[in-house]
C-alpha cells in the first residue's frame, strides 16, 4: 500500500493547464517532506511526460504512488503511438509542429530528459492505439 | 541580492510581484524549457524571451527566484494570471540576457 497516491486527468491542446499534475505532485512531495533533489528528478520527469501527453496524444491520465522508497508515476494516453521508440529517445529528434516549438518546446528533449531524471522508464506504445510510461524515481536521502 | 534590490539595480520593470525579498543566488539564461528544465537551478534569476504560460510552470518546478523578460519581450495574459497565482516574480528590461547577466554576475 503506498504512502499517498494522485490521479489527473490531462486535457489535450491545452497549454495554459499543462504543468498543473507536475505542480501539484510538487507541492504534494514537499509537504511530505522529501528531498529536493527526489523532488526535482520526479517533477521535471513528469511534466516533460505531461506536455508530451499535450502535444502529441490529446491528453491522457497521470497516477502517482508515493512510497518512502519510491515515487512511481504512469502515464497513459489515447494518441497516436509512437512509432519507433529508440529514434524517439535520441536527443534532438522531434515531430512537434511549428507552434510548439514557438512556445519554447519541441526541441527532442522531452524523453531524453525522462530517462536522464528517472531510475526506471518503461515505454509501451502501439501506433493508432496509444503509448503507456510507467516511471520510477528512487529517493535519494 | 534579492529580486527588489536587483530590480532596483537593474532598473527592471516589475511585471508580477511575487515574493521580491526572495535571494538571488545565481542567473540562467535560456528560451528552450526542456534545457531550462533541467538546468536552472534554484535561486537562479533566469533571462529569457519566453513570456508564455509554459514559463510560469518551468519558474515553478525549478524554483527560480524570478524571469527576467528580456528585450522588452512580452508576458501574456495567462502566464500573468498564473505567475499571480503562484507568487513568480517577473520582471521585464529592454537589454538582452548576456548585458543582464554580466550586470548580475558583478552583483552576486
Amino acid at each position: 500500500m503506498s504512502l499517498f497516491e494522485l490521479h489527473y486527468e490531462v486535457p489535450g491542446d491545452d497549454f495554459t493547464r499543462a504543468g498543473e499534475a507536475s505542480g501539484d505532485v510538487k507541492a504534494h512531495l514537499k509537504k511530505l517532506g522529501f528531498d529536493p533533489a527526489t523532488i526535482r528528478n520526479v517533477v521535471i520527469a513528469l511534466y516533460e511526460a505531461e506536455i508530451n501527453m499535450v502535444i502529441h496524444a490529446g491528453g491522457g491520465t497521470i497516477d502517482v504512488s508515493v512510497d518512502p522508497e519510491c515515487i512511481k508515476m504512469e502515464l497513459i494516453d489515447h494518441g497516436p503511438g509512437i512509432a519507433d521508440i529508440s529514434l524517439a529517445m535520441q536527443e534532438g529528434y522531434s515531430t512537434a509542429p511549428d507552434n510548439v516549438r514557438a512556445l519554447g518546446f519541441g526541441a527532442g528533449m522531452g524523453l531524453p530528459n525522462i530517462k536522464k531524471y528517472t531510475d526506471e522508464m518503461i515505454i509501451e506504445s502501439e501506433v493508432g492505439v496509444g503509448t503507456v510510461i510507467k516511471l520510477r524515481v528512487d529517493v535519494k536521502e | 541580492m534579492t529580486v527588489k534590490e536587483l530590480s532596483e539595480k537593474l532598473e527592471l520593470n516589475i511585471l508580477v510581484e511575487g515574493d521580491l525579498d526572495r535571494e538571488i543566488t545565481g542567473g540562467y539564461c535560456g528560451d528552450l524549457l526542456s534545457w531550462v528544465m533541467s538546468r536552472c537551478q534554484s535561486g537562479d534569476c533566469w533571462f529569457t524571451v519566453m513570456g508564455n504560460i509554459n514559463c510560469a510552470a518551468v519558474a515553478v518546478l525549478t524554483d527560480c527566484a524570478c524571469i527576467v523578460l528580456t528585450e522588452n519581450a512580452a508576458l501574456d495574459d495567462d502566464a500573468k494570471k498564473r505567475a499571480e497565482q503562484q507568487d513568480i516574480n517577473i520582471l521585464q528590461s529592454d537589454r538582452n540576457a548576456y548585458t543582464l547577466a554580466v550586470e548580475l554576475g558583478k552583483l552576486i
